[in-house]
């Protein structure tokens, strides 16, 4: 890996440190909630960093389409998977978080119900990838990339609409923030990017050596048909 | 026989095609004069079929470039290729007349002349244009004539034959390699697939060889000893 | 004038070889009296509760209808290798897909208007509000679940598990236009809202993804 991926790493463990020591100790307690309320740091930066993930996830997808160059599938490949997986911390730490507070596991709100929906739309992304037959997965998942981006701005407002008519506790609460926690907020969602490059580096990298792998297989077995 | 002057209708230029870890083409370079019969042979997994399709433009090359009717994009120049396979393309619910008059809408074909020309195709295979049988339920011989009508509906330039005399009762196949000869003689170009290379011996001009994805040789005459 | 003629000319080949073998039809007919049925056995509702959740039925009924047509769209094609024939065709990809998605939307508008009444009678359903509008809204709503099912079962051609991976595709990305087929049909049951926004919705919806799936469909078609 070039020079650049320690550093990175580094910075990340530095960085993730910090917005740990943050969070827990160094971020002002709560009123209502308590110090529960500081999965909030982790709870929203996951969001957050996942949305941008899928974005990039969304261009790689159009650019694949347009170029069909490897490249862009496996970045496409990477976002989505490492995407999924800080979604799925922001879909657990909601009930862990909605429990000790609100008495409730889980309650259909705005933003909890819109991240199901994204959840799923990008697990059936990589499930078609999973199972596509032939060496159709790029091509296919790119379809289903730009058609799930799409899908987004529609998930959104229509379950925003829908809460608005009929209401319904909401997790996380709204309202302004603390100066002190919006700063926490975001040296955590820094770290949380940090973090999110780091493992899509090296995702990108473990999927550029098997690549790399099965082409030396193929021209293998290309090059021992010529007795 | 003329030998022709014109360029060549097919050009593979290192052609490989290869479906993950297996390689079907390992190296095709050929060029096919235009107004002649090619009868390509080889065992089963050779690559006839992946060639065929190559050509067709049904599937395209992992690498190496191949040129139809002069052109790169094989979509820009379908309506003059004809292509038939084992599967008969056709739909087994309809009748024969029914089956050619839908594909001949696809080339623009419409009406009186969709008329004329299916029926004209049906009769050219021996064949009766009434018969008020599905296709489904006609013998194989017949099905495989059938689907050589279909082929020959937009008049095409250059037919692509993947195994026309499979399965086929010894007479109808005789019918369709006169009429192959015929067509040889009209001006047209035939590649044709098959393991009853006895069949078009005098009217083929060439038999191609193939073995384990590339060009083994190319004869003017059959080998003594081929079945 | 020739994109027309093809759509026209495989819509009607379809919808002549299904009105030919009526086996899929008769079968999709009673799986369709078999959803109202068991789903009249789960909830026995007063004619109060049912306007509320009436809405969320119908539609989840007429989605598990969709699916069962949306499953064989392309099943006659495979069966002979068809999609070879059309794709060495100089015939558009675009007209293949709007034939086999109006021939869809035909089938399940026809096996929804056969469940309708069904629910009406099980459930003692009237509408409080403006009944029109559930015309708009029926025809929005099953266009919206048609294109892409249409679409999704074209992709699902080229992996395993092909009957489960199009629900698998389907349900997430049509979440939207199900919030806006079941909250604008309440609506209108219940009378107590507008169903104006779900509609704008749903048109929305129709016009991005059938502009989508329309630019896809070639690259989609075309894999091998």
């Amino acid at each position: 890996m070039k020079r650049g991926f320690p550093i990175l790493a580094i910075v990340t463990a530095v960085l993730l440190s910090f917005a740990l020591y943050e969070a827990l100790i160094g971020a002002p307690t709560e009123r209502s909630m308590g110090d529960v309320q500081r999965i909030f740091y982790y709870h929203v930066p996951s969001a957050w960093t996942a949305f941008l993930l899928f974005f990039v996830n969304f261009g790689a997808s159009i650019a694949y389409l347009v170029k069909r160059r490897p490249a862009a599938d496996i970045v496409a490949l990477t976002s989505a998977e490492v995407g999924v997986v800080f979604l799925t911390v922001n879909l657990v730490t909601g009930p862990i978080w909605a429990r000790p507070v609100w008495g409730i596991w889980w309650t259909w709100d705005w933003r909890l119900t819109s991240t199901l929906v994204m959840w799923l739309i990008y697990v059936s992304y990589l499930l078609l990838r999973r199972f596509s037959s032939g060496g159709q997965a790029p091509l296919l998942a790119a379809a289903l990339g730009v058609l799930g981006a799409l899908c987004v701005p529609f998930v959104y407002f229509s379950i925003w609409f829908f809460r608005t008519q009929h209401p319904s506790p909401v997790i996380g609460g709204g309202g302004s923030l603390d100066p002190r926690m919006a700063h926490v907020l975001l040296i955590n969602w820094a770290a949380f990017l940090c973090l999110a490059w780091l493992v899509c580096w090296t995702r990108y990298q473990l999927e550029v050596a098997k690549r790399q792998v099965e082409e030396a297989q193929s021209l293998e077995s290309l090059l021992e048909g010529s007795r | 026989m003329p030998i022709s002057d014109a360029p060549p209708i097919i050009i593979a230029d290192g052609v490989i095609k290869q479906f993950g870890r297996f390689a079907a083409l390992r190296g095709v370079n050929a060029e096919f004069a235009p107004g002649r019969l090619y009868v390509v042979l080889g065992d089963n997994g050779a690559g006839k079929t992946t060639l065929l399709r190559t050509i067709a433009g049904l599937a395209q090359p992992t690498r190496g470039t191949i040129s139809v009717l002069g052109a790169k994009e094989i979509k820009t120049v379908c309506s003059q290729i004809g292509y038939m396979a084992h599967p008969s393309l056709l739909y087994d619910e309809m009748t024969g007349l029914e089956n050619l008059r839908y594909f001949a809408g696809l080339y623009g074909i419409h009406n009186d002349a969709a008329n004329f020309t299916c029926r004209e195709a049906i009769i050219s295979v021996k064949l009766d244009p009434d018969l008020n049988r599905p296709v489904g339920q006609y013998s194989q011989g017949m099905r495989q004539r059938m689907s050589l009508a279909r082929a020959l509906l937009n008049d095409p330039t250059l037919l692509l034959l993947d195994e026309p005399f499979s399965n086929v009762d010894f007479h109808s196949a005789q019918e369709m390699a006169t009429l192959l000869g015929q067509m040889r003689d009209q001006g047209k170009t035939l590649l044709v697939v098959t393991h009853q290379p006895r069949l078009l011996e005098s009217a083929a001009d060439e038999f191609v060889w193939i073995d384990s994805g590339k060009i083994v040789d190319r004869t003017s005459k059959l080998r003594a000893g081929t079945q | 004038m020739s994109f027309l003629a093809v759509v026209r000319a495989t819509l009607a080949k379809d919808l002549r070889l299904e009105w030919r073998s009526k086996d899929a039809i008769n079968a999709m007919l009673f799986f369709s009296l078999l959803v109202v049925v068991i789903f009249s056995f789960a909830f026995e509702p007063t004619a109060e509760e049912s306007r509320k959740i009436a809405g969320g039925l119908v539609w989840v009924a007429f989605l598990f209808a969709a699916i069962v047509v949306l499953n064989q769209t392309w099943a006659r094609e495979l069966r002979n290798h068809v999609l070879d024939a059309y794709r060495m065709s100089p015939a558009s990809a675009n007209s293949l897909f709007l034939a086999k998605a109006f021939g869809n939307f035909i089938f399940v508008i026809v096996l929804e208007a056969l469940m309708t009444p069904l629910f009406i009678a099980f459930y003692r359903l009237g509408a409080i509000g403006p009944a029109w509008e559930l015309l708009p809204i029926a025809t929005l709503g099953t266009w919206a679940l048609v294109v892409n099912g249409t679409f999704f079962a074209a992709i699902s051609l080229r992996t395993r598990s092909r009957e489960v991976m199009l629900p698998l595709l389907l349900f997430p990305i049509s979440v939207p236009a199900l919030l806006g087929m079941v909250n604008a049909t309440t609506a209108v049951l219940t009378g107590e809202e507008s169903a104006r926004f779900w509609i704008t919705l749903l048109v929305a919806y129709d016009v991005v993804f059938t502009i989508a799936c329309l630019l896809l469909f070639e690259t989609i078609l075309e894999a091998e």
